[in-house]
């Protein structure tokens, strides 16, 4: 039988909140950069993506830890893909019974869900040892950071690059497209961007905690 | 700064050039450059190099500021990428867009590889590539050089609004007046309709195409004037032009109808700007003797691969920036041998 | 081959895992995984195809303006046969207008551009042996490039009347449809490409000439079919 799990996390609001910052899988652990730089081009087809990653993220953590205590750990990954494959294939005919043209524009990058390593990363880092709760709420967690990393670049990426956002025009009909920002270096560049931003941000805090109070960090 | 008369015991050795007083040659040699960039193409020009100079020297005193570090715009590095990124840009090229060129050019491009001395590229070619591929249109769009109201107005182009698509240039091109206006420049007839401009034409500067791009004797003088004065390494422009016109010599010879001449291919774009004042960039380019030669000479036979057989009519861009990444291998492989040392041989126990 | 080789005892590890035990896991999991997945299946099919239909539904009617009502037919090496009687092939789409008259037959053709495949939806005039009119259904070329050819009128003025004549025998055209260089163009049958966008005008040119050169010659042998009054199973 599996080994018994070493620490049961108990459920509380950082279990969730952890994976929009702390462990934002795009922004800190840097994890699932294909489907991140692949169909980040427009704000919609970044939250469908983030939310279809969320559905299988959440589905395959939730079977998985119920299942953690039967499953061996000599055939666990295959155990695992299996479960995951399942899932990415429901959300992959959801996805076409609700939009086609989503369909078309998410491409194969729905069925590479499979491979996206922030799914396997927690299936067998935190699913298989911890409750079902927890489990569901820290995938829904991560999902949720996951969503929003790509949102953020999606957003950034199609208001530059055709002046729209969510299709809505913003700029009138004169806004010249920044054209390079809908191919693929445009990812590149926003998530480089967006990268310096969050490390700015994190480097300022701690700068901010390490210094003695009531006394600028930069004092001389 | 200590001021004062400093008194020193032989021996009296000759100072090599420091760091800001080859970058002021450099400025120096391009100033005849932009004289006869305005001369060609009037008031816009002139807008457009203070533009580009203005928004790097202001992006480079901002990155200098964030860093903490002292300011670093007074090593005229800064100004000498906003100069040339003026250069290679079309004269009606909307000014805003030229502000985020010199933007992107010195922030990604040398800001955040930590300044002077550590960008892998140049970065005014860096901004230039990224405004190639953002506004693609924008950087295709030609103005008839020596325009006869070039100095009363400006390009319609170049005073476009921030974030605004730039208007046509068409109608007025049309009320110019301009005869034979074919809205190409040599390089693109000669790809597309096999009609080579006269060489003294493209030599002297008589034609259409980027701001400071277009004579290629004015340069080569302003060139060989760097060269003499060590400011740069002379292997480098001579092997680009070498490595150039030999690679398009053989096609010239097999048919002359639709290759160009070696003569053209140098006097043409902006390969002589790019081969004096890009490649020859001291930081991004290979330091050793024989490294300078192959590095210009990939560059020039790449240039011209590209003109002939890629999608872009001008491919000295992305040669030399390919040249600078492939610089530090570059650099490696051509290592001289110490004096003295000898070769490592098979240590015998 | 020594004698000194060891074959090591196969060692059992302490909490050896029985062989059931796996298989009986893998094969639970493989169980619920065929389950969900056979349901999602049955439960989204019906909708996936109703979404299907009304996507070609709506590009025919967009490439043939004043159409009301279409009917499907397969393309066979027999001729037309008309779609859901079990025949496999590509798929025409015959336009009726109000009057139950035949207004135009939509096929698609596929050319490879710059980034990918081009796939365009043509709006074929069986009465002037031509193509009159087109849409793009799915492509990646470069924005500011290659999808000019959706906006381009210059461009798009080109498949307004592309002529697509048959030969004597009625089994090719008589002058492939190709795109030529740009503002080179001189006959019907030819492309004007796009300057700056060759490579994707260039696919535009394969998807027209494969979708004549395949389609053209049985909608003309089988013409009869499709002009014949309208009553089977439109409703």
């Amino acid at each position: 039988m599996a080994e018994l799990p070493k620490h049961q996390e108990d459920l509380s609001l950082d279990t969730f909140v952890r994976g929009l910052w702390k462990e934002n899988p795009v922004f800190v652990m840097l994890l699932g950069m294909c489907p991140t730089l692949a169909v980040s081009n427009s704000a919609i087809n970044a939250i469908s993506m983030g939310l279809a990653t969320t559905f299988v993220l959440a589905g395959s953590g939730a079977l998985i830890s119920w299942l953690r205590n039967w499953i061996p750990k000599q055939v666990r990954i295959a155990s695992y893909i299996v479960i995951i494959a399942t899932f990415v294939t429901i959300v992959d005919y959801a996805i076409q019974a609700i939009s086609l043209d989503l369909y078309a524009a998410l491409g194969a990058f729905i069925q590479l869900i499979v491979v996206n390593c922030i799914i396997l990363g927690r299936a067998e880092a935190y699913a298989s040892q911890q409750r079902l709760v927890p489990t569901l709420v820290n995938s829904l967690g991560i999902g949720a950071g996951f969503t929003i990393a790509l949102f953020a670049l999606g957003s950034v990426r199609e208001i530059l690059g055709s002046g729209t956002l969510f299709g809505l025009h913003l700029f009138g009909a004169g806004f010249q497209p920044w054209v390079v920002m809908v191919l693929p270096p445009g990812g590149f560049f926003v998530l480089g961007a967006w990268l310096l931003l969050f490390n700015w941000i994190k480097q300022r805090g701690e700068r901010r905690a390490d210094a003695p109070t009531g006394v600028p960090a930069n004092a001389r | 700064m200590v001021k004062g008369i400093e008194i020193r015991t032989s021996p009296h050795l000759k100072r090599a050039l420091n760091v800001q007083q080859i970058m002021r040659s450099v400025v120096y040699a391009m100033l005849p450059i932009c004289a006869f960039a305005i001369w060609q193409f009037g008031l816009s020009a002139a807008l457009l190099l203070a533009t580009t100079t203005g928004a790097a020297v202001a992006t480079e005193a901002w990155f200098s500021r964030l860093r903490g570090a002292g300011n670093t715009v007074a090593d005229w590095s800064a100004v000498i990428t906003g100069i040339l990124l003026g250069l290679t840009l079309p004269p009606g090229f909307p000014l805003w867009m030229a502000a985020v060129a010199a933007f992107v050019g010195i922030g990604l491009g040398k800001a955040l590889f930590g300044g002077l001395g550590y960008n892998v590229m140049n970065p005014a070619l860096i901004g230039r590539a990224f405004v190639q591929a953002a506004f693609p249109v924008a950087i295709t769009t030609w103005t008839p050089a020596f325009a006869p109201s070039r100095f009363v107005e400006l390009i319609p182009t170049t005073l476009t609004a921030p974030f605004m698509r730039p208007e046509s240039v068409t109608d007025w091109i049309a009320g110019l007046g301009v005869d034979s206006w074919t809205g190409a420049t040599p390089l693109a007839m000669q790809k597309f309709q096999h009609v080579e401009t006269p060489a003294w034409d493209t030599f002297a500067g008589l034609v259409s195409g980027s701001a400071g791009e277009t004579s290629a004797l004015l340069i080569l003088v302003c060139g060989l004037w760097l060269a003499w004065r060590g400011c740069l390494d002379w292997r480098i422009p001579a092997s680009v032009l070498a490595g150039a016109a030999l690679t398009a010599l053989p096609f010239w010879l097999v048919d002359p109808g639709i290759y160009p001449s070696p003569w053209f291919v140098l006097s043409s774009g902006g390969l002589m700007l790019a081969a004096w004042f890009m490649a020859s960039d001291m930081v991004a380019s290979p330091v050793t003797p024989w490294g300078a030669i192959i590095y210009g000479v990939f560059i020039g036979a790449l240039t011209v691969i590209i003109r002939l057989f890629g999608g872009l009519v001008e491919g000295v861009m992305y040669a030399i920036l390919l040249g600078n990444a492939a610089g530090p291998l570059i650099s490696a492989w051509t290592q001289p041998r110490v004096y003295g040392a000898v070769k490592k041989v098979q240590a015998k126990s | 081959m020594t004698n000194d080789v060891q074959v090591e005892a196969p060692q059992a590890p302490p909490d050896a895992t029985p062989t059931f035990a796996m298989l009986r896991t893998l094969g639970g999991i493989s169980l619920i995984s065929g389950l969900l997945v056979v349901l999602a299946y049955q439960f989204t099919l019906p909708i996936i195809a109703e979404n299907q239909r009304v996507r070609t539904e709506q590009a025919v009617f967009r490439v043939i303006p004043g159409a009301v009502s279409k009917r499907d037919f397969v393309l066979t090496d027999a001729g037309l046969v008309p779609a859901g009687e079990g025949v496999q092939g590509e798929l025409i789409y015959a336009a009726y207008d109000a009057d139950d008259r035949l207004k135009g037959i939509a096929i698609t053709g596929v050319g490879n551009g710059y980034a990918g495949p081009v796939t365009v939806l043509f709006n074929y005039d069986p009465a002037c042996q031509c193509i009159v009119g087109s849409k793009i259904l799915q492509m990646t070329e470069t924005p500011g490039f290659g999808d000019k050819m959706e906006t381009d009128p210059e461009f798009l003025k080109n498949l307004k009347a592309l002529d697509a004549k048959l030969n004597a025998d009625g089994t090719a055209l008589i002058n492939p449809i190709v795109t030529v260089k740009n503002g080179s163009k001189t006959h019907p049958w030819q492309i004007d490409a796009i300057s700056g966008a060759t490579l994707s005008s260039n696919a535009m040119g394969k998807a027209a000439n494969t979708a004549a050169q395949r389609a053209a010659p049985t909608i003309q042998r089988d013409l009869a079919k499709l002009t014949a009054a309208n009553h089977t199973g439109q409703d």
